[in-house]
């Protein structure tokens, strides 16, 4: 209580978490108000001034609007429950196991890649005239001709749901392993393992009900990303209709004032509809917790759903990995393939020409997107540093769960009216708006990162220096940055690997004229060209690999083991 | 101890202030004014204020051989008219309309963020009647007078609006059906055709879903080939009258559907997946707007040589494609220049060859000086185009609201 009392005294960044919650909501906020405004009649550039509900009448009685609505949901929910069942199951089973360091090692580059290049890989792996179908055709299958099945872009959204959940259930077992990280339970597992509870039951029984607060966040973040999906759903989803947001992108493209509006009532809608689902799902999670707590005090020390479990976790995760790994190889192949048709299961020819002829195309886009990204990321670290650091003594902080908003909303529910903000400001189409854009989706993650090991660094250390008459700034300088390195560079990494994979914010702020790697890709994921879309694809995932890749080698473990030793 | 934190306080609040607020000021300083130019000026007095302009021309890029061919435009007006031109990709124009949109309501009239737009249809429709538009300049351009006017009416009027000079033409598309003469198709040549193709080659052909311009492009086909009075289709659609002029034609959509790619069940998202289908033999038949479109994917690997391109007997739809200039575009004298450029028969020709984007010329042959005709008469002739006589068949685009409830009606019968 003293300690705190101490700390608290002297917290020079107090005022930080609201200057920047200022900068963060403010330009929200003002993008939702310029999309609220056309979805009620309002409109001036248009010719409408009068207010009406006509744009939600419209949309409701869309012929479209139900079956979107209803793909959205089903997609959305189903995509979040199946990875998150993958991720604990997975997790659960394996949490001692040989097999997961293997794949903790793996978790991390595949994390890298960006859902649209995920998109195009696994469009040809499991489309009937993919590789899988090459591989095995004609001598097992007899197809002479790929089978006219329906695979991808089923009108119920089949394909779509599979491939968010195998994107996104890597994401949420990375989370899992990092609050495990965080957290003091291998005692209490072992000792639920004396008592004779299995592995995976001792896992979920003791390790859950503490880790599941930890990683809410992100499963909300991922319930939001599943419902709002555009790039993953334009490839692999149903066109007719799409889900909610590739529709509403498709009337955003039409040029009349009743399909403008249309678009920004149907924006609004998705806006409440993120809202509540994850009001639902808060709801789901206090129901399972309730039903859990019996099965937890049961003293039962195995069962069938726990196998269950485990070896959907278990499956699940092997073929998340094996998807994304054969979608980074088969976009390599194509990017090497001068010809490449059904059924060969390899290219005909491999040469470098691709490469070589888009070299002077790309160059310009990379240097785009490590400028945006470097400069998001270290601005976003930056700030997350000094809001945690204000942070320090206030135990609710409520105020930053705020900060995590941004991955609560949709995307294209806020940015039209960002554009319109963005413009005033005559800064649309400069690097500054699209950095500022891109730092309102990163400094989420980079918070989410850095939180666990800011605060589990050992308090006593603060406090030494403290007594030892350094200042709060003094202190986080010289003695907790220099111990948190490898959580910061692992943070900035991530903040890089975020900022690089935004394509609507980047369209959006960059008005057309800052041109991204992720731009690019999308531009060209519709098929103009698989070779140069594959060239482009595995450009755009190297880059955040290697930033991992260098946060993790990075030297840093020595302040990390004088930590410990201290 | 208590003393230093009130110093430090603001300090570091001006930082972090300075820190977010920095790159934002910095970039607000070097905007771009906007030199006025009248659109009849005389010639040398555009070339002498274009020079040192740059000019932001917002454009489709969604296929690599367009992006080269932009990108030669750019390395071209560098040359000739010391003009800086950067191709703003957009896969989508309306975005570009957005941001104009935006600038209008914000009250931006000058140094606006675009010089040029690739433009034409519904969206020129659009962006006249939102005042978006600047001109009329078209008509005061230099190789204007070599322009077919005469012999190509979508010229003057884009989708039967007269488009009064706010837009310079730049190429012609026609719809323009694909197939691999290798593998024994041998494909329908009409509307009516294609359903019995349809039947004994189930799941063989398909068509994007509208709203995609090439999906809604092949119902305007066949809307020509169900309705019995065409005049209708240049005039606005009698909202009363839709439900019986289309009545054919969804009941033709009816029939065909079953035996479509999937069983109707699922549409590819564009054109250009089209043609990735045909490269897989997802599909035996693709089509594109771009008469070339088979030819440039022959010579860039994409397609075997044995692919064959046709028309369909009566006709196809056709229409032009422009290039306008924003109500308050920063580099208006610059903008001319590049437009005018874009009609050279250097440009037009290079624009012609099969080799590179193929796309057919809006010029009139006989107007031109023997030597610029020899550039495209000597254009290479290959296996893959359609044959050229079929290509004079061409039907006209209709009446943007035709568009408009086109889809509409679409989207309530098989997007539900």
């Amino acid at each position: 209580m003293r300690n705190a009392v101490i700390v608290r005294k002297g917290n020079v960044l107090a005022p930080v978490p609201a200057v920047v919650f200022a900068l963060m909501i403010g330009p929200i906020l003002l993008g939702l108000f310029g999309t609220l405004l056309p979805a009620f009649g309002y409109h001036p550039a248009l010719g409408a001034t009068q207010w009406s509900l006509a744009a939600w009448w419209a949309l409701f009685a869309d012929p479209s609007f139900a079956t979107a609505l209803r793909i959205t949901l089903v997609t959305g929910l189903g995509a979040t429950l199946m990875a998150l069942t993958i991720a604990i199951g997975a997790v659960a089973a394996l949490h001692n196991s040989r097999a997961f360091v293997y794949l903790k090692l793996w978790l991390a580059p595949t994390l890298a890649f960006p859902f649209a290049s995920f998109a195009v890989g696994f469009a040809f792996l499991a489309a009937p005239s993919g590789l899988i179908a090459r591989i095995l055709s004609p001598w097992l299958t007899g197809w002479q001709l790929p089978p006219d099945l329906l695979i991808l872009g089923d009108p119920n959204g089949v394909a779509l749901l599979v491939a968010l959940t195998l994107k996104e259930c890597l994401f949420l077992i990375l989370m899992l392993v990092a609050a495990e990280g965080q957290s003091q339970g291998d005692a209490a597992l072992r000792s639920a393992q004396t008592m004779g509870y299995v592995p995976t039951r001792a896992w979920l029984v003791v390790m859950l009900p503490q880790l599941y607060p930890q990683i809410r966040l992100p499963v909300y973040a991922v319930l939001a990303a599943s419902l709002a999906s555009v790039d993953i759903a334009i490839v692999l989803g149903p066109a007719a209709p799409p889900p909610l947001a590739p529709l509403t992108l498709d009337w955003y493209g039409q040029f009349n004032a009743g399909d403008q509006m249309k678009a920004a009532a149907a924006s609004v809608l998705q806006v409440f509809l993120s809202i509540g689902v994850v009001a639902l799902w808060w709801l789901g999670e206090h129901t399972v917790g309730y039903l859990f707590c019996g099965i937890i005090s049961s003293g039962r020390r195995h069962g069938v759903i726990d196998q269950a479990i485990g070896w959907i976790g278990v499956i699940g995760a092997g073929a998340a990995l094996v998807t994304a790994t054969s979608a980074i190889l088969v976009l390599l192949l194509w990017s090497l393939a001068s010809s490449w048709t059904w059924p060969d299961a390899l290219p005909q020819a491999i040469s470098l020409s691709t490469w070589r002829e888009s070299g002077a195309t790309l160059a310009p886009l990379v240097g785009n997107t490590v400028v945006v990204a470097v400069a998001t990321s270290v601005i976003a670290t930056g700030a997350a540093v000094l809001v945690l650091e204000a942070g320090i003594g206030h135990p609710q902080r409520r105020q930053i769960g705020i900060l995590y908003i941004p991955l609560l909303l949709p995307q294209i529910s806020f940015l039209f009216g960002l554009q319109l903000l963005w413009n005033w400001l005559l800064l649309d189409g400069t690097l500054s708006a699209v950095i500022f854009t891109h730092f309102l989706f990163v400094l989420p993650y980079v918070l989410l990162v850095l939180s666990e090991p800011y605060r589990a660094l050992d308090p006593r250390i603060a406090i030494t220096a403290r007594a030892l008459g350094a200042g709060q700034i003094r202190t986080l300088m010289a003695v907790k940055l220099p111990l948190l390195m490898r959580p910061l560079a692992v943070a900035a990494a991530v903040g890089f690997a975020v900022s690089v994979g935004q394509y609507l914010p980047t369209v959006f702020a960059g008005a057309g004229r800052i041109s991204t790697l992720a731009t690019e890709a999308v531009a060209l994921a519709s098929g103009a060209d698989r070779r140069l879309a594959g060239v482009v694809a595995l450009t755009l995932t190297a880059l955040p690999f290697a930033a991992l890749l260098a946060a993790l080698i990075a030297p840093g473990d020595r302040a990390g083991d004088r930590s410990a030793s201290e | 101890m208590i003393d230093m934190t009130t110093l430090l306080t603001p300090t570091r609040r001006q930082a972090l202030i300075g820190l977010s607020l920095a790159p934002l000021v910095l970039s607000a300083c070097g905007q771009p004014t906007g030199a006025e130019i009248a659109a009849n000026a005389p010639w040398d007095d555009v070339l002498s204020k274009a020079r040192g302009q740059d000019v932001n021309w917002a454009a489709w890029a969604g296929d690599a051989k367009i992006n080269a061919y932009i990108g030669w435009v750019s390395s071209e007006v560098r040359l000739r008219f010391g003009i800086a031109l950067t191709h703003v990709k957009t896969n989508d124009t309306a975005n570009t309309m957005h941001q104009l949109l935006v600038d209008k309501l914000s009250g931006r009239t000058d140094g606006g963020r675009t010089d040029l737009i690739w433009i034409n249809g519904e969206n020129f429709t659009a962006a006249l009647d939102a005042g978006l538009l600047w001109g009329p300049f078209a008509q005061h351009l230099p190789h204007w007078s070599m322009v077919d006017t005469k012999g190509n009416p979508s010229i003057l009027t884009d989708f039967t609006v007269p488009n009064n000079g706010y837009e310079s033409p730049w190429g012609m598309a026609q719809l323009t059906f694909f197939y691999d003469s290798a593998n024994g198709v041998s494909p329908p040549r009409t509307i009516a055709a294609f359903s019995e193709w349809a039947a004994s080659h189930p799941g063989r052909f398909t068509y994007p879903a509208p709203p995609d311009f090439a999906g809604i492009t092949f119902v305007k086909q066949a809307l020509y080939a169900f309705i019995t009075d065409r005049s209708i289709l240049s005039k606005p659609v009698v909202k009363a009258d839709f439900p019986r002029t289309t009545a054919a034609l969804w009941a033709y959509f009816d029939a065909l559907h079953p035996n479509l790619w999937r069983g109707g069940r699922a549409f590819p998202p564009d054109y250009p997946t089209l043609r990735q289908m045909l490269e897989d033999r997802e599909t035996d038949i693709a089509f594109s707007f771009n008469p070339a479109e088979a030819s440039t994917a022959v010579t860039s690997g994409l397609l075997p040589a044995t692919t064959r391109a046709y028309i369909l007997d009566g006709g196809t739809i056709q229409n032009t494609h422009f290039v306008a200039i924003p109500f308050n575009a920063a580099a208006k004298a610059a903008a001319l220049v590049v437009a005018n450029f874009l009609l050279s028969p250097e440009a037009q020709a290079r624009k012609a060859d099969p080799r590179l984007w193929g796309d057919p010329t809006v010029l009139d042959l006989h107007a031109l000086a023997p030597v610029d005709r020899a550039r495209f008469t000597d254009l290479p002739n290959t296996a893959q185009l359609p044959d050229a006589a079929a290509l004079a068949h061409a039907l006209a685009e209709p009446h943007p609201s035709w568009h408009v409830h086109l889809v509409e009606a679409w989207r309530a019968r098989y997007a539900t």
